[in-house]
């Protein structure tokens, strides 16, 4: 935890900030000064680090992808295995960290949103762990199409409650954690699950998925001798990608990708892509970009990940861009389903739709860096959640079979190239 | 001790300078004299279309209402609860724009002097920039701006604009605000300062906590500016048990709900008005 901290009042450049409701202002005061002292005391820190070691399974492997360095020519490329975290993905990093601040504040009940469900499911799982009480917000939409992490929060003793308002995804299930929040802040803490929201949120998110870049950066000058020249990592809230970038802020020669979801294409104007699309705006709790209408609505996201799906995007994420620190890419939802087969096929990982996004990125970047180059890509979950969606949009791409009465063995292959596509 | 009445639009020119026209504290201090708490009534701009919200808020006045507050609606409202949510949801879906509550605000203001305060979240304020929303304001005859997600330190960037042309920015306390933040929020004070009775979103509840009384008690003693006392106020009964802790008393949830009960744009004017009226009566001793 060496990341440097963000200006006063948590400002990163022109954004972040504190804009919320006064009620939830001594709770946001308490949560810093709990989190500043939490980070300076050796006792949270072995704590801490014993349960990223011993509960969470860190450190994650920084390994070859050694028949995808071969097929995008040559650029050696390593895959950080955040998937390979306890619950599959990267979140659990943070939700252990500020469960443990939560102890440390005496509060009695956690809450949380979620997209994907792999925050919730990493709430669940720390909650479980402490036996605190935990509620999760869930946009409806995101109900219904993560339903394996809703049985999963169950099974782990959460509630799940489904958010039926606005676009019923991850951004209105985070207004409705907001609300929960101010209405039962004096023993709630509220596990913001990505690098958004109010400050300290931002910050701290970040410190605690900082983790994963000083793992990669330690891992990759072992196994290769030098940094990278890139690092790719997929973009939603961004705190997988602060996690990894932040061990690479100062090195100005490793470039740091940044990817968000195109949707059905930038210019379809179904997309995630804040940083690319936005414009700056203030949305839950801190000035970012954010994707609007000219009157300062807040348009809804589209992305075929439910955790890419969220119209803002981390004010440290914002501030990178301004400064051109940042390489901003895109991919597609078919891009992404594309990626995630790929993967699957090329180096035995299923990928979560979300780390999909950075894997079609990365081909890119390994062709453009050569044989010579070096990449580490951000695996950040993996897919198991994800099947069920994949396999129905696989079917749904596949073209119909002809004539379903037929079932000649030479249609039989057919449809099974098709389905398999 | 009245201030003149504007019976058309100011021109950018005629707006008021930073003490002109203290339509705020005109009324505050009428309320005083005759011993009672100001009556704040909410109504969301464009809700469900601007000539409708229009009728409302001249309802609202017709009843009684000391402040009127005009919601300008936002897609992400975090501080309000489903009632004023589906409100702006109504308004959204009918294409209220910031401008189409600028221009309820200006028709209310050609015919009552009753002070206007908007009441919306930042970034839609952010989106159209702050000199111009503050232009706009000034031109229709709006008094305040209350910004739930403004705190005293982030606005920096809005208030002394906003002041430039005239307009008050009123900051919120809640019960969970300590004696620093009590300080800070009267020190930035302007127009009036608004205590959230209850810690949580807005909405008519059936009870308000009685044990606020010494916390509102120790805001007044600090503030500069009345203070009035929000959320959850549903029933004249409640208003006449918080007016006696306050300077003032805003309803909101509870006039939205019966604009939502339906009817004819007639029938939910005197709904209104006759709902306030009886707010108002209860206020006066
Ligand atoms: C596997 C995985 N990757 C990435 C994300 C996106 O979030 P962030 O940008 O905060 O890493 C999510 C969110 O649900 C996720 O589950």
């Amino acid at each position: 935890m060496t990341v440097p901290l963000p200006g006063p009042r948590g400002r990163f450049g022109a954004y972040g900030g504190r804009y919320v409701p006064e009620t939830l202002v001594p709770a946001l005061e308490e949560l810093e000064a709990a989190w500043l002292a939490a980070r300076e005391d050796p006792a949270f820190r072995a704590e801490l680090s014993d349960l990223l070691t011993r509960f969470a399974g860190r450190e994650t492997p920084l390994g070859d992808a050694r028949r995808m360095s071969a097929d995008v020519g040559g650029c050696r490329v390593l895959l950080k295995r955040e998937d390979l975290c306890h619950t599959g993905a990267h979140k659990v990093n943070n939700t252990l960290g500020q469960v443990l601040l939560a102890r440390r504040m005496g509060k009695t009940r956690i809450i949380a949103e979620t997209g994907a469900g792999q925050h919730g499911v990493a709430t669940a799982t720390a909650a479980a762990l402490f036996g605190l009480p935990c509620d999760v917000f869930m946009g409806a939409l995101d109900v219904e199409r993560q339903a394996l992490n809703v049985f999963r929060m169950q099974l782990l003793g959460a509630r799940v409650i489904p958010v039926e308002s606005g676009s019923r995804t991850l951004k209105d299930a985070m207004n409705e954690a907001l609300r929960d929040w101010v209405t039962n802040v004096r023993d709630t803490h509220y596990i913001i699950g990505s690098v958004a929201g109010p400050h300290p949120y931002p910050a701290l998110v970040r410190d605690f998925q900082s983790v994963i870049g000083a793992e990669a950066r330690a891992q990759c000058l072992a196994l290769a001798g030098r940094l990278p020249d890139a690092v790719v990592a997929c973009v939603g809230g961004g705190s997988n990608a602060m996690g990894i970038f932040s061990a690479f802020l100062e090195e100005p020669a490793v470039k740091l990708v940044a990817v968000e979801a195109a949707g059905h294409g930038l210019a379809s104007g179904r997309h995630g892509a804040s940083l690319a699309k936005g414009t700056p705006g203030v949305l839950h709790g801190s000035r970012s970009y954010v994707l609007q209408d000219e009157h300062g609505q807040i348009r809804e996201a589209h992305s075929i990940s439910a955790g890419l799906d969220y119209p803002g995007v981390g004010p440290e994420l914002a501030h990178l861009k301004d400064t051109g620190r940042l390489t901003l890419m895109q991919a597609t939802d078919a891009e992404a389903l594309e990626a995630l087969q790929y993967l699957a096929r090329m180096e035995g990982i299923i990928p979560a739709l979300e780390t999909a996004h950075a894997v079609a990125a990365a081909r890119e970047v390994a062709r453009a860096l050569g044989p010579d180059g070096l990449l580490v890509v951000n695996v950040s979950g993996r897919g198991d959640k994800d099947v069920e969606q994949v396999r129905r949009a696989l079917a749904a791409q596949a073209p119909p079979p002809r004539k379903p009465a037929r079932r000649s063995r030479a249609g039989a292959a057919q449809r099974r190239k098709g389905g398999s596509r | 001790m009245r201030a003149v009445k504007r019976r058309t639009m100011a021109t950018p020119d005629a707006a008021p300078g930073p003490l002109a026209g203290d339509r705020i504290a005109a009324a505050f201090a009428r309320c005083r004299a005759r011993g009672e708490a100001a009556l704040v009534t909410y109504v969301m701009g464009g809700d469900p279309d601007l000539a409708t919200s229009k009728a409302m808020a001249l309802a609202c006045v017709e009843g009684g209402a000391d402040l009127l507050e005009l919601g300008v609606p936002f897609s992400d409202p975090m501080a309000d609860g489903p009632t004023i949510q589906h409100a702006a949801e109504r308004a959204l879906a009918a294409g209220t724009t910031p401008d189409g509550v600028l221009e309820v605000a200006a028709a209310v203001r050609a015919r009552s002097d009753v002070p206007i305060a908007l009441m919306g979240y930042l970034n839609p304020i952010l989106a159209r920039g702050v000199e111009r929303f503050a232009d706009g304001c000034a031109r229709a005859g709006v008094d305040a701006v209350i910004i739930p997600d403004l705190l005293p330190e982030e606005a920096g960037d809005v208030a002394p604009v906003l002041a430039s042309r005239g307009v008050r920015t009123v900051f919120l306390l809640a019960p969970t605000s300590d004696a620093a933040r009590v300080e800070a929020a009267a020190r930035a004070a302007t127009g009036f300062l608004y205590f959230v009775s209850v810690t949580g979103v807005t909405g008519a509840r059936t009870a308000v906590a009685a044990e606020i009384g010494p916390t509102v008690a120790a805001i007044r003693e600090k503030s500069p500016v009345p203070v009035v006392i929000g959320f959850g106020v549903s029933s004249p009964a409640q208003a006449r048990a918080l007016g006696a802790l306050a300077d003032g008393v805003v309803v909101g949830s509870a006039i939205v709900q019966r604009i939502a009960e339906g009817g004819t744009r007639k029938a939910r004017a005197e709904r209104v008005a006759r709902f306030v009226r009886s707010l108002k009566r209860a206020l006066r001793r």
